[in-house]
């Protein structure tokens, strides 16, 4: 290894991690060693490892995929797998939590059932037109319609966003920018056949209208996706179809 | 601050909210005041001698910096919400701040 590497290797990482569980806890202090290309997840994983075998937190694919890994990082909401340590660190320092907005369990896991709740509640869901027995539809990928559904089509359900919106914070009715975001990647669907339940579903209290357009989830999705956008869509189209109604 | 809201976009919703509810508390004591153009003359004529005052002049500065930040604000957020989505946002809320700031520059400099 080169004197550089060894160097890096030796240097002590500052991590504060919260522990505790629905009824309280408090930050507790680890020194984690340093190591190149080393990510948030590599951290907890160590502690766990090393120094605290009781520590909970939750992980799979380590690659981006699961959306499991989530956490607030020096008070942010990352993607823990993905994130290096290098590119959030703050003066040698590390403080990690439970992600915001949502129920500890214990340590760093959240129960995220009111996270997928809301999904079922913005009609996440997807209703087909189609049975089996009938010819596969041919989907055209160049229209403007399946551009929108594709664009919000890959996210991963890591609750980063729901974490990052202060207007969930405030209301707990509010379906939160990944629902709605799966609500408009159905709208705009052309083989689902329930447009007009998920309008309704998406404009009552706590739907797409309580958005106050912070753009917290646009800024930290870890896949770049655009739930402001998405919202926004849903907005004009729950507005476009109350004339329609009345007319 | 939150470390999750430090960003552009963040600052110019809090900026509107803001702006919003100080315009709803001054409001009502501009009506009233004007009002008292029919009811009470005399006491508007020395109320309007202030307006002399430096410090009024920087805060009818502020006055028309608010004024004008909301309603850029508002129809940035129009535009966010009604046509179809554009990718500055972040430069569509600068613009309004730095529009805002230029009006009530103006308003400063033809006031004193």
């Amino acid at each position: 290894m080169s004197a550089a590497g060894e160097k890096t290797k030796l240097k002590n990482i500052n991590v504060s991690v919260w522990r505790g569980d629905s009824a309280g806890g408090t930050f507790q202090n680890y020194a984690v060693p340093a190591q190149e290309s080393q990510t948030i997840l590599d951290v907890v994983a160590w502690i766990q490892q090393n120094q605290d075998p009781t520590l909970s937190y939750r992980y799979a694919c380590r690659v981006g995929m699961c959306g499991s890994c989530a956490m607030m990082v020096n008070g942010q909401p990352r993607w823990t797998c993905r994130t290096h340590v290098q590119k959030v660190i703050k003066k040698n320092k590390l403080v990690i939590a439970p992600l915001r907005n949502l129920p500890v369990i214990k340590d760093l896991a959240t129960n995220m059932d009111e996270f997928f709740d809301k999904w079922v509640r913005a009609e996440g869901v997807f209703h087909p037109t189609r049975t089996r027995d009938d010819e596969i539809e041919k989907i055209n990928p160049e229209t403007s319609k399946r551009a929108r559904a594709n664009a919000a089509i890959e996210c991963i359900n890591c609750a980063v966003c729901y974490a990052s919106c202060d207007v969930v914070s405030s209301n707990k009715d509010y379906l939160g920018p990944a629902a709605l975001n799966r609500a408009w990647s159905l709208v705009n669907d052309v083989r689902d056949g329930a447009l007009d339940q998920r309008l309704d579903a998406v404009s009552k209290s706590g739907g797409c209208h309580n958005c106050h357009s912070q753009h917290g989830c646009v800024k930290f999705c870890p896949n770049e996706l655009n739930p402001t956008a998405a919202i926004a869509g849903l907005k004009l189209e729950t507005a476009k179809t109350m004339f329609r109604r009345r007319r | 601050m939150n470390r999750h809201r430090t960003h552009t976009l963040w600052i110019a919703f809090i900026l509107h909210r803001f702006s919003g509810v100080a315009l709803v508390l001054f409001l009502p004591l501009h009506f009233y005041l004007l009002s008292m153009v029919l009811t009470d003359p005399e006491t508007v004529d020395q109320l309007l001698h202030w307006t002399k005052h430096p410090l009024v002049k920087v805060a009818e500065f502020g006055l028309v910096f608010l004024l004008s930040v909301h309603i850029f604000g508002g129809l940035r957020l129009m535009a966010l919400e009604f046509l179809p989505w554009a990718s500055w946002q972040k430069t569509m809320a600068a613009f309004s701040v730095a529009v805002s700031f230029l009006i009530s520059c103006t308003f400063y400099l033809s006031a004193v």
